[in-house]
């Protein structure tokens, strides 16, 4: 038996490297794949409390954020694309249109 | 230790892995790979858990297409190793420390307030009671993240295409 605060470590550990990456990385897919790995840590949270609880709207809602993970990563993507298009360039400091 | 003890652990310390190699790795197609490695060994947490569905949706949705898609972006892009720059200072400073507070503070929490809770029971769940709580409870969320895909295509589409 594996006690649920082990997982909900775990997924807190996870969580945490992800804002590290998403921080650290200076490559706009890297940076971005950083925040897959937060949205996966957030699931295996939903999972353990599923199943913990006895009820299954956790994993439905595990569900739902895969879905909408995929959206994101077609959107996110698409738009990596461009801005790969515009500024020949992947780094993240390159692109500062929004600065002031 | 129990069997179910030794393979969280296993698992644990392959996820772990692969987030800090996602984060080391300097080649995007390096970090990808990592963070298949990482999806991988939640899929297979997952299944300890009793989610074989979830289980099942990781691997191919995540590990699969979404992983994909990220790769095949990286080698159309023909992504290079990561600059390194110096103007990360600030993010050298103050966000490691930050970062690692955070990850720390969030475990400390929840190890103190979950660690009287029941273990986690063994055992599968029945995917059929899962696919009636969608398509009866949730079906209007259901139905909602059908437009929510029809929209992100059509946008994907609208933003990849060439300007004329």
């Amino acid at each position: 038996m594996v006690p649920i605060s082990y997982y909900l470590v775990l997924s807190a550990i996870l969580f945490g490297l992800g804002v590290v990456a998403f921080i650290f990385k200076r490559n706009i897919i890297t940076i971005f794949m950083s925040i897959e790995l937060m949205l996966n840590a957030v699931n295996l949270t939903f999972v353990a409390f599923s199943r913990a609880l006895g009820k299954l709207d956790g994993q439905v809602f595990v569900f739902f954020v895969i879905v909408v993970a995929a959206a994101e990563a077609a959107v996110g993507l698409a738009i990596i694309l461009l801005i790969a298009r515009n500024q020949q360039s992947l780094n993240i400091e390159r692109v500062n249109l929004l600065k002031l | 230790m129990s069997l179910e003890l030794v393979l969280f652990f296993v698992l644990a310390a392959m996820a772990i892995g692969g987030a800090v190699s996602l984060i080391l790795q300097r080649h995007p197609i390096h970090s990808a790979l990592s963070l298949i490695v990482v999806m991988v060994a939640l899929a297979g947490l997952y299944l300890l858990l009793g989610a074989e569905f979830i289980a099942a949706v990781q691997i191919i949705v995540y590990a699969g297409a979404i992983m994909v898609l990220f790769v095949f972006v990286i080698m159309l892009l023909n992504a290079g190793v990561e600059a390194r720059t110096n103007v990360s200072r600030m993010a050298r400073y103050v966000g490691l420390p930050l970062g690692f507070f955070l990850t720390v503070e969030l475990a400390y929490w929840i190890a103190g307030g979950a660690g009287r809770q029941a273990p986690v029971s063994a055992g599968p769940t029945p995917t059929r009671e899962l696919a009636r709580m969608l398509f009866r409870e949730f079906v209007f969320p259901f139905e909602l993240t059908s437009i929510l895909i029809l929209i992100a295509i059509l946008g994907a589409v609208v933003l990849a295409k060439k300007e004329t």
